[in-house]
């Protein structure tokens, strides 16, 4: 679907014609990334960050099939093969930090385009597709991310599968039974490195098709806008391009000009100079951290220091493993639940003053939860992260429900047009709806 | 020809009862989603350890130089085994913590062999997500309790290897071994 004024595809050259008839891809592109995508005219650069997203997984899938073809997944050679690409391969040193850079910048520009759609109510009606797919994609990369990590076969690599995978031996019952069913040992050995390889080969490619029905559910209603107001009339909008094209391309040159930065001046300053040490199945790291876009999940799961018991009595009802693993989950579970949780009508937090007090303080405490996820688990990390996780549930659960409910919205303009330029001719003369 | 006529004509007897087509519709199906199935148990099974993983294999380990106070770890399964000599004193703290403060209640007898009380032989894997716990080696912190310290998240067990405090749930298992002779312990 699309608004009644988008430009049509006219295909002029005759090679484009029979083309068009037979297969209409050029079509299929004009429509959603061209002149035929009609999209609001008052996008901000938190917009851009959709597009940057794309490239990311781009340059990830691009730079990760050529260091395949030099990267064997067995943990013999698994090690030396990656000091092979950064020493032996041309360009391979590059090539791995563009991939190893490449991942946090991904999750930079993910969380920058979440948090854009935590503002601005991206996630409600009627977009809540698109919603529920980009958490379905933020779940994938970080199963991803996580596989890629253990692949050089060092010592974060190592202890990281270890701390992960033993997550879901946290399960009662079958927990164990599962944990070594994913390993396919009882450590992390040849078995589980190799299907890591496998499926870390697979995911981006699963990504990919989630990222395509990510992008086809937006183009239902259209992209939304700062104003959160929706699309009334073509002056509300300009063709994707070359008005968007552009904006993303701006964006996307401030992006590389970071990225490059990062990759040839500081390439390892987001590593773990552990991770240059093979794994050692008998000697744990002093001091264990994943990556840092984990960071703030891996707070929460280390937060949670005592069994639920019944008061007063040793008998307990949830060990302290497992509430802490369901509860890194349902971290980011919850945002499924976002949706139906915010109940207000207006979707932008420009318009929403108290609801923009709330999403400072969770932007806040998320950074909060990043550093305590970061630090070495002792006081009085352990306790800051105790109240950050409260405090991160209750915004979701309790605070937002109820702000939605009692807060009393500022007045939305008549249209995106009126926001932009004052006044909206049209919409006057227009009859009432 | 009336609707119902033509269906008279194609399906005698009507809606009335199952048709030959209701049972081949379900026959096919049903048989098709058996054989799906069964595709579905290589494809999962095989990610289950292998053979020569389950494999059983065991480990000797002589203990003759270990004095009381010192501990070793060994290597069993790929997975690091704390051998640890006690000492009087660990032994009688170990003793005197009542089980009703424990998490995973067991008495440092329930975790040694008879008669070998000062020999606390424990895998060396926290059982909260599986780093090896600190505590073995001169000089590595040994945690609150005077037993091992998991740096990872803090897990911190005492002189029986048992949980104490910190997000583990169980004390160091104790894995299956023999003392093939007063010096040399056989584990698996």
């Amino acid at each position: 679907m699309s608004f009644p004024w988008a430009n049509e595809y006219k295909p002029k050259h005759p090679a484009m014609v029979w083309l068009d008839e037979k297969l209409p891809l050029p079509r299929f592109v004009y429509n959603a990334v061209g002149a035929g995508y009609p999209v609001p005219r008052n996008l901000n650069y938190m917009w851009n960050f959709g597009v940057l997203a794309g490239f990311c997984l781009v340059i990830q899938i691009v730079t990760g099939i050529v260091l395949a073809m030099h990267y064997a997944a067995n943990t013999e050679v698994a090690f030396s093969s990656t000091e092979h690409i950064m020493r032996d391969v041309n360009w391979g040193w590059m090539l791995r930090y563009a991939h190893a850079n490449g991942a946090s910048a991904f999750f930079v520009v993910v969380y920058a385009h979440i948090f854009r759609g935590f503002y601005f109510g991206s996630y409600k009606a009627p977009r809540e597709m698109i919603w529920l797919l980009g958490v379905v994609i933020f779940l994938l990369m970080m199963a991803t991310a996580f596989m890629g990590y253990v692949l050089p076969w060092g010592q974060m690599s190592f202890w990281g599968a270890q701390v992960i995978t033993g997550l879901f031996s946290a399960i009662p019952l079958v927990g164990d039974g599962l944990h070594q069913w994913l390993l396919g040992g009882f450590a992390p050995d040849n078995a589980a490195l190799n299907r890591f390889f496998s499926l870390h080969f697979l995911l981006p490619f699963v990504i990919l098709g989630v990222v395509i029905l990510h992008i086809w559910a937006l183009h239902i209603p259209g992209s939304s806008n700062p104003t959160g107001v929706e699309v009334k009339s073509e002056s509300d909008t300009v063709p994707f391009h070359p008005y968007y094209t552009a904006k993303d391309g701006f964006g996307l040159a401030v992006f590389l000009f970071l990225y490059c930065a990062m990759l040839f001046f500081f390439p390892n300053a987001l590593g773990h100079p552990d991770n240059y040490i093979p794994a050692n199945p008998m000697q744990t790291p002093a001091h264990i951290v994943p990556e840092w876009y984990f960071w703030p999940f891996y707070a929460i799961l280390r937060a949670f220091t005592a069994d639920l018991t019944i008061p007063f009595t040793h008998i307990v009802l949830v060990p302290a493993k497992l509430l802490g693993v369901l509860a890194m989950f349902s971290a980011i579970l919850v945002w499924f639940a976002l949706p139906w949780l915010d109940t207000s009508p207006v979707r932008s937090g420009h318009y929403r003053p108290r609801f923009r007090k709330i999403y400072w303080a969770l932007v806040i405490d998320v950074v909060v939860l990043g550093y305590c996820g970061g630090s070495p688990a002792e006081e009085p990390f352990v306790m800051i992260s105790q109240i950050a996780a409260a405090y991160y549930f209750l915004h979701f659960f309790i605070i937002l429900p109820l702000v939605s409910m009692t807060e009393t919205p500022q007045p939305l303009p008549f249209s995106i047009t009126e926001s932009v330029l004052g006044k909206d001719e049209a919409a006057t003369l227009a009859p009432a709806e | 020809m009336t609707q119902t006529e033509v269906a008279e004509v194609m399906e005698p007897g009507g809606a009335q009862g199952v048709r030959r087509r209701d049972f081949i519709e379900v026959a096919a199906v049903s048989a098709a989603g058996v054989g799906a199935l069964a595709v579905l148990v290589p494809l999962i099974s095989q990610m289950a350890p292998s053979a020569d993983v389950l494999a059983e294999s065991s480990t000797e380990v002589d203990i003759s130089a270990i004095a009381a106070g010192q501990a070793i770890k060994a290597v069993f399964r790929k997975q690091p085994v704390f051998v640890r000599h006690l000492t009087p004193v660990e032994i009688s703290e170990a003793d005197k913590v009542p089980l009703s403060e424990l998490r995973d209640p067991q008495t440092l007898e329930e975790r040694t062999k008879p008669g070998k009380k000062e020999w606390l032989i424990t895998m060396g894997v926290c059982t909260h997500l599986g780093c090896v716990p600190l505590g073995t080696g001169q000089g590595e912190p040994k945690g609150e309790y005077g037993g091992y310290f998991c740096p990872c998240h803090g897990s911190q067990y005492d002189t029986a290897a048992r949980i104490r405090k910190g997000p583990a749930p169980k004390n160091l298992v104790v894995p299956d071994y023999v003392f093939s002779s007063p010096t040399v312990v056989k584990i698996g």
